[in-house]
């Protein structure tokens, strides 16, 4: 067991809890419903294992400049899963914003964390075997009533030195009342090597606050990913989360949500773009507990090669939960013989007075837009391209930050007109 | 909510009598004997039998799912009988030998058995527990060589033809119901449509659960030659009883090329009273395969049964191939609906097109679990799916399941789905135009169900509106 020094009691616990989950369990088999689509066993039979010190790596800021959103410099690094304090950077934080990599926080502020670490996240194999083995990760507190301006943005690096390591990332991210806040957690792989993230992000939303978070998911081509987001809503609040996945061997996303109380917006989007035998998988809860809530989704993907796609998306409606509005959509296209989806939207409301849609479609480009453009003059690969570009956008513009915005906006655009 | 509107809630299971008639059963219990007992009686050959047991020894070796979002108390299956069948039928069956008490029966059900049907066209096969007893029109069937019978009798006359596609599409080992199904099944409706044949009448059963502690175990194959075209209607009722029954029942389609069937079920099984107690568990499996350029379309109308847990499903075998799927579901009281359909696209420029209108009420669970599967040579697949559900009442649920699994990208696969209530205004509009509460649910209803009722034969749409409204009524307020 992976253990900081001088932690207080109480993480023993929650170590302990789910050390013991995850070994009445083990990892989970296409049995377990949520995980009929995606098997684990690369990473089950992959033995796995976090690294008791961390390894030395050679990563410069420059390698890391093409994966940040407006060119500014990082606000925490972590590389193999540790933190990494000279290429962060800390010190232009506004006034009630505090970032700190998990094992500080757990020395100066303890009572900020206790109520929160391992009592958001679902407990599941994945969580639990992360909460059993977290080493490091980002943990972000905004004071109420503050609004951070700029993103805050934190990048996952791995490089050749975490060739089968298990990178056990905990996150937790608390905005206190009416505060505002956008989170940019990005995971990068420098490296082709085969290495494991297990990540686990907990987002507490106080009563009027905003949380923006928004996952770019760059893993190497021999990573597997394992991801868990779950926030937890007061009254009035907002969550915005954005999903990119372009990365990775298999990629797992969940992102969950339970808005808690009255007047909750929930806005759940993502992007996956997969090629050659690429496994990208996304699971979205969204639980309406409370009444006069309204939840948004739009979840689009672009696969080609071999590369295979999953996307559940679960909207659960409690008795209470009256004046629900719930939209829900999930958009495919299959550009090659070999590529396949399995997708599950699915809806489950115990409430009588609510309006909740979901849709969902997998096709190929249309044809008769392909078509229109090409009697315009435009070039059949060309038109395909663009047509490419604007199914992504479409879903791509939905994110605020206009740095992520464009710096995805432009990798999109690269990766389907080669830069023209 | 109004008084009228209570009184309504309540409204009655009017096909709840029972019907006093002496019955030949075998024993209570399941075991190798009892099958060969089953068979014995119905003086089956050899081959059936041994077909029965391998789903027997499959079965034991089976354990009963509990995936589906439903919940009941064990079942016993050896306190069941699996085999009831009223003795004054066991002489040969034509309709002025079946004892008056059964017809009347049928009567009070207004099925129609008797001969003023021909005027509506209509040939039925009524099966009461398990023996079919008594089908009409046979003789205009067989001028054109359609041939429609209870399954045991095709099993004496028809043998190679049953022979050939008993389990060709729903197997023995199937699942757990279709396996028990496979090994005490004790009669069910055969039919057969020559090439190039269209059916002159809508061919039609009647099944009716009588005899206390049974289970009905019907099994129904229809097969349509190349270029043929049936439409087939099915009709379930059963007495009120206070402990459940179960009812586990396997239709197979089998269209050959260029040919249509058409099914049509409208199911009022007991469903229980307001707390839950009896009610018909309907586990049921229904699957058809569609050859060249064929067509399977189900339409269905379930308003009864404690527990419904089906899924009439099409394999796209053929290229060209069409598949349907029209459903109103609807849960109240305590029932609990966990029903769907599987179109699975093997051919190539399949079509498949599923509409599926849920209805929720009073302490119902409705969950609407459906399969869309493009398979990797199904070149040019397109389907499209709607499912809707209507909340009626905030102590009932309203579930969605959809899996799509798309492994060719030339497929269009759209889902669409919708939740909404009958609102408070709609029914004060209709109110205030002079419709009563009664009046105003029925037709919201109707409209919302319209699309899957203008899929039914006449007569059926008539007599599923109807089912509906008293299901419903009511439940408003």
């Amino acid at each position: 067991m992976a253990t900081t020094t001088a932690e207080p009691t109480w993480v023993g616990t929650v170590r302990a809890r789910g050390a013991a989950a995850f070994a009445a369990t083990g990892f989970p088999t296409t049995r377990n419903e949520d995980w009929k689509y995606t098997p684990v066993t690369a990473i089950a039979e992959g033995g796995f294992a976090p690294a008791a010190q961390p390894p030395a790596h050679g990563v410069t800021a420059e390698a890391l400049a093409p994966y940040l959103f407006g060119g500014e410099k990082p606000t925490v690094v972590f590389v193999n899963g540790r933190f990494d304090a000279a290429l962060s950077n800390l010190a232009t934080l506004p006034a009630g914003v505090s970032v700190r990599p998990l094992a500080e926080a757990l020395r100066e502020m303890p009572q900020a964390l206790e109520p929160r670490l391992g009592a958001i996240a679902a407990e599941q194999p994945f969580t639990a075997r992360n909460a059993s083995l977290m080493q490091d990760g980002v943990v972000i507190h905004v004071a109420a009533d503050v609004v951070v301006g700029r993103a805050i943005q934190v990048l996952f690096v791995a490089d050749a030195g975490a060739r089968g390591l298990e990178l056990p990332v905990r996150n937790l991210v608390a905005a206190e009342r009416h505060a505002k806040v956008t989170v940019v957690e990005s995971f990068v792989g420098l490296t082709d090597a085969a290495y494991f993230t297990n990540a686990v992000t907990e987002v507490d939303v106080a009563a009027g606050a905003t949380v923006t978070h928004l996952k770019v998911q760059r893993e190497g081509s021999g990573a597997y990913h394992v991801a868990h987001v779950e926030a937890k809503q007061a009254r009035d609040s907002h969550l915005v989360s954005f999903s990119f996945a372009v990365g990775g061997r298999l990629a797992r996303t969940n992102v969950y949500t339970v808005l808690g109380g009255e007047g909750c917006g929930a806005t759940l989007n993502g992007l996956y773009i997969g090629d050659g035998e690429q496994h990208l998988d996304h699971q979205t809860r969204i639980e309406h507990v409370a009444p006069n809530c309204y939840s948004r989704e739009v979840y689009r993907g672009i696969l080609d090669g071999a590369a295979h796609g999953v996307f559940n998306g679960k909207v659960y409606v409690h008795p209470e939960a009256q004046k629900t509005d719930g939209k829900q959509e999930n958009h495919t296209l299959l550009l090659s013989e070999r590529a396949t989806i399995d997708t599950k939207p699915q809806l489950e409301i115990f409430a009588d007075d609510v309006k909740c849609t979901h849709g969902a479609t997998v096709g190929r480009l249309d044809q008769s837009s392909l078509f229109y453009m090409k009697s315009r003059g435009v070039g059949a690969e060309l038109a395909k391209q663009l047509l490419l570009y604007a199914f992504a956008a479409d879903v791509l513009e939905t994110i605020e930050a206009e740095a992520v915005r464009e710096g995805l906006e432009a990798q999109v655009l690269q990766r389907y007109t080669g830069g023209q | 909510m109004s008084a009228s509107i209570e009184s309504l809630i309540s409204k009655e299971y009017t096909a709840g009598f029972v019907t006093e008639v002496e019955a030949d059963e075998v024993p209570k219990g399941l075991n190798e004997e009892i099958i060969a007992m089953i068979s014995a009686k119905k003086h089956e050959p050899q081959w059936l039998l041994d077909w029965r047991l391998k789903a027997y020894r499959q079965w034991l070796k089976m354990a009963e799912p509990h995936w589906p979002n439903v919940q009941y108390a064990p079942i016993d299956y050896q306190a069941l009988r699996y085999y009831s069948a009223p003795k004054s039928v066991k002489p040969k069956q034509s309709l002025d030998e079946v004892d008056p008490e059964l017809l009347r029966t049928y009567e009070k059900l207004g099925i129609p058995l008797t001969e003023q049907k021909r005027l509506a066209g209509v040939a039925v096969d009524a099966i009461f527990d398990s023996v079919s007893v008594g089908t009409t029109m046979k003789a205009e069937l067989e001028k054109v060589g359609v041939i429609f019978c209870s399954f045991g009798e095709a099993v004496e006359h028809h043998p190679e033809l049953v022979r050939k596609y008993l389990g060709s599409v729903v197997p023995h080992s199937d699942n757990y119901f279709a396996a028990l199904n496979s090994a005490v099944f004790s009669d069910g409706s055969f039919v057969y449509v020559p090439k190039g044949v269209r059916s002159p009448l809508e061919l039609s059963t009647y099944f009716r659960i009588n005899a206390a502690e049974t289970g009905q175990f019907e099994r129904t194959l229809i097969v349509a030659d190349a270029g043929s075209y049936v439409s087939y209607l099915e009709g379930c009722t059963a007495p009120k009883r206070s402990e459940n029954q179960l009812h586990a029942a396997v239709v197979e389609l089998v269209a050959l090329d260029h040919a249509t069937i058409k099914y049509s079920t409208v199911q009022n099984w007991y469903a229980g009273d307001e707390h839950g107690v009896g009610g018909i568990y309907n586990f049921v499996t229904k699957r058809g395969k569609a050859m060249t350029n064929a067509k399977i379309s189900w339409t269905q109308v379930e308003t009864g049964s404690a527990i419904t847990w089906k899924y009439p499903s099409v394999i796209l075998q053929g290229d060209h191939s069409t598949g349907e799927f029209y459903s109103v579901a609807v849960a109240s009281k305590r029932q609990q609906a966990d029903t769907g359909t599987k179109m699975i696209h093997v051919g190539r420029h399949t079509k498949s097109n599923i509409v599926s209108k849920g209805i929720s009420a009073g302490r119902g669970q409705n969950s609407y679990r459906g399969m869309v599967k493009v398979l990797p040579k199904a070149e040019g697949a397109r389907n499209y799916t709607q499912c809707d559900s209507m909340l009626v009442g905030n102590q009932c649920g309203a579930h969605t399941f959809p899996y799509i699994e798309v492994d060719n990208k030339s497929a269009t696969v759209e889902h669409e789905a919708s939740t909404s209530k009958i609102g408070e205004d709609q029914i004060f509009y209709l109110k205030q135009r002079g419709l009563s509460a009664e009046q105003a649910v029925s037709m919201i209803v109707s409209g919302f169900c319209r699309e899957v009722f203008k899929e039914l034969p006449m007569e059926f749409a008539l007599e599923a509106q109807q089912l509906l409204g008293i299901t419903l009524e009511g439940s408003v307020g």
